[in-house]
């Protein structure tokens, strides 16, 4: 599962990842973060199964929690299956299938962007744009 | 055993011709050999779906009441040559929208008349006895122009170089986005299916060769600019009333504009077992070159050799390390070209046609005849240069006595190790940080060489917003300095 962590200026102090992780014992993987001084946003994985205890403990921090379920989306009105997107992936989302049509496996997709700005047929997009 | 056009045309006319894939024969002259398969096999269609920039449409508009001879003409406020006869205009596909930019250009106008959309017709003159008129807005489709005829100056390359970055920075390019220090390899064209590559001797490809144009029946009007075979192009042409919206796209690189990706397909007739041989071509055998955009210069250095083969596995290997290939052009869609092709002349709906001339087997493309590119040594001035352990004081001094802003720091080999700026002696002393200048030097210091443009220079300037770069050579031994100031007293001469 991935988690988009949303930190104000309090809860951007204190190490709440590690506490998630003392606590719960799950292994919280950071894909991204963006910190600053008052404010912050990250993208974590977390094991399914360990989803709900590790979400438990960042909301009783005060952190916003939004489960990332809708990733990156190919309009396939548009896609020309052209491939310019599959280098440029930095999770490797995107593959050939065995017709030569470009497929998304989305469960791996981080909320870059990345290929939002890459794709010259202008099809692919996220549902929620954060960081 | 050979054949001849006119008999493929018979059989096509009974309904008894074999027609297949370039993709399915390969595999048949690998199983039944070249001889077998030039007697079972009449026709093979080829196919491509890319970025082709040099392409655009010609058109008439009719003529309005009074008559204008329209000097400057827009669609969809997208500009059109129209510097021929009074409501005759040429729409290149990368021209951009004058209110939209990047985001709407020529393909997209082309795009929206295919699909049966109107849009806005502008145009200004300045009025004569026989054209009065001076001002024109209306609205116009497809179905309202007398002719429009997609006329293509260079379309379906043989081969392509593909493209990678060396340097540090993100590259918007028409070969796509190229992620910094060799991130990533992008590659044009379908390889073995690509129609010249399997009539690389243009035996059958020339002038007058009916072709598959974006859904229309096109044909081959000479060859395509910049033909210098193994990279061989070709001129083009085909009704735009007759194509069909799936075969067209218009797209937007980013950060590099707006360009329209098309279909073409060509059937090569198997007249001998030679063509036959030609059209077995595989992916292994089509080799280019993978060239470097970090070095903004035409003659861009060579990386390595590669096969399409290896471009298409999704994988190559850059200095010892595995680096992710990406197609500009869409596999796929190649494929509906060929199998389209393929239907049409099973159902008679096509038929082939003898070249009436040659296409040339040899070409070459030769550079732009310029009055001299401007290098960076020609503008280069002597640069004032610094031991590491110099006080700011002392530097301070040297500033104001040789009047310069830049001063490169260098070891005892001449070798530059950083640069101070009389900003940073000026901070330095205004803070009453009395060190030496290592302690406040900048250590990343962008530079240039003795042979590089000055548009390449002036760049490096504006895109890290700093006023001058020290000259260095291979070893980054300082040779002189090049400031903003000199390069804009040489432009002012221009």
């Amino acid at each position: 599962m991935l988690l988009i962590l949303k930190f104000d200026s309090k809860t951007i102090k204190k190490p709440i990842i590690s506490t998630a992780t003392l606590e719960t014992k799950a292994l919280i993987n950071i894909l991204r973060a963006n910190v600053g001084a008052r404010r912050g946003e990250m993208v974590v994985e977390v094991d399914d199964s360990k989803a709900k205890e590790v979400e438990d403990v960042f909301r009783r921090f005060g952190v916003e929690v939004v489960e990332l379920k809708d990733a990156v989306v190919k309009d396939e009105e548009k896609c020309v299956h052209c491939g310019l997107c599959i280098s440029i992936c930095p999770v490797e989302v995107f593959r050939f299938d065995e017709n030569w049509k470009v497929v998304a496996d989305t469960e791996k997709c981080i909320h870059c962007g990345v290929c939002t700005k890459v794709c010259p047929c202008n099809a692919l997009s996220l549902p929620i744009h954060s960081l | 055993m050979k054949k001849t056009i006119e008999e493929i045309n018979r059989k096509i006319e009974e309904g008894c011709v074999c027609v297949v894939t370039a993709e399915e024969m390969k595999k048949i002259v690998e199983e039944l050999g070249a001889e077998k398969a030039a007697k079972e096999v009449d026709v093979v269609t080829t196919g491509t779906f890319g970025a082709m920039c040099s392409s655009g449409v010609f058109m008439n508009f009719g003529h309005s009441d009074p008559p204008i001879k329209m000097q400057r003409v827009w669609l969809n406020d997208v500009e059109a040559y129209t510097g021929i006869a009074a409501v005759d205009a040429y729409l290149g596909v990368t021209q951009l929208s004058e209110s939209r930019g990047m985001e709407y250009g020529g393909a997209h106008v082309i795009e929206d008349l295919v699909g049966g959309k109107e849009v806005e017709l502008r145009a200004e003159a300045y009025g004569t006895d026989c054209y009065p008129r001076k001002k024109l807005v209306t609205e116009i489709s497809l179905e309202d122009l007398n002719q429009a005829v997609m006329v293509n100056p260079r379309n379906a390359y043989q081969r392509y170089k593909a493209a990678t970055n060396s340097s540090d920075r993100i590259l918007r390019t028409y070969m796509g986005t190229l992620l910094p220090n060799f991130g990533n390899v992008t590659f044009a064209g379908c390889g073995e299916v690509s129609p010249l590559n399997n009539d690389p001797e243009y035996r059958t490809i020339g002038i007058g060769t009916r072709i598959f144009l974006c859904g229309a029946k096109g044909y081959v009007i000479g060859e395509g600019t910049q033909h210098a075979p193994p990279f061989g192009t070709l001129m083009v042409k085909g009704n735009l009333k007759e194509m069909k919206p799936e075969f067209m796209k218009a797209i937007v690189m980013p950060g590099y504009g707006v360009t329209m990706m098309l279909g073409i397909g060509i059937p090569i007739p198997i007249l001998d077992e030679e063509i036959a041989r030609s059209t077995a071509i595989r992916d292994d055998q089509i080799v280019t070159e993978i060239i470097d955009f970090g070095v903004p210069r035409r003659d861009r250095p060579v990386v390595r050799k590669v096969t399409y083969a290896e471009l298409k596995s999704g994988k190559v290997e850059i200095n010892g390390e595995e680096v992710r290939v990406s197609p500009l052009s869409s596999y796929y869609m190649a494929r509906k070209v060929m199998e389209e092709l393929k239907r049409m002349i099973e159902k008679g709906e096509f038929f082939l046609t003898q070249p009436v001339e040659r296409i040339l087997t040899k070409g070459t493309l030769k550079p732009m005849r310029e009055r001299g590119i401007k290098v960076v040594k020609s503008v280069m001035t002597k640069a004032v240069t610094i031991p590491p352990d110099t006080s700011i004081e002392e530097a301070s001094r040297i500033i104001t006595q040789k009047n310069v802003n830049h001063l490169p720091v260098v070891d005892e080999n001449g070798v530059l190790v950083g640069i101070v700026t009389s900003w940073d002696i000026a901070k330095a002393v205004a803070t009453g940080k009395l060190g030496r200048v290592s302690d406040v030097m900048t250590r990343r210091v962008i530079t240039a060489t003795p042979d590089e443009p000055i548009e390449s220079a002036a760049r490096k300037m504006e895109q890290y917003n700093i006023s001058a770069l020290p000259v260095v050579d291979a070893k980054r031994r300082v040779l002189g300095m090049v400031t903003s100031e000199d390069l804009s007293k040489l432009l002012a001469r221009w």
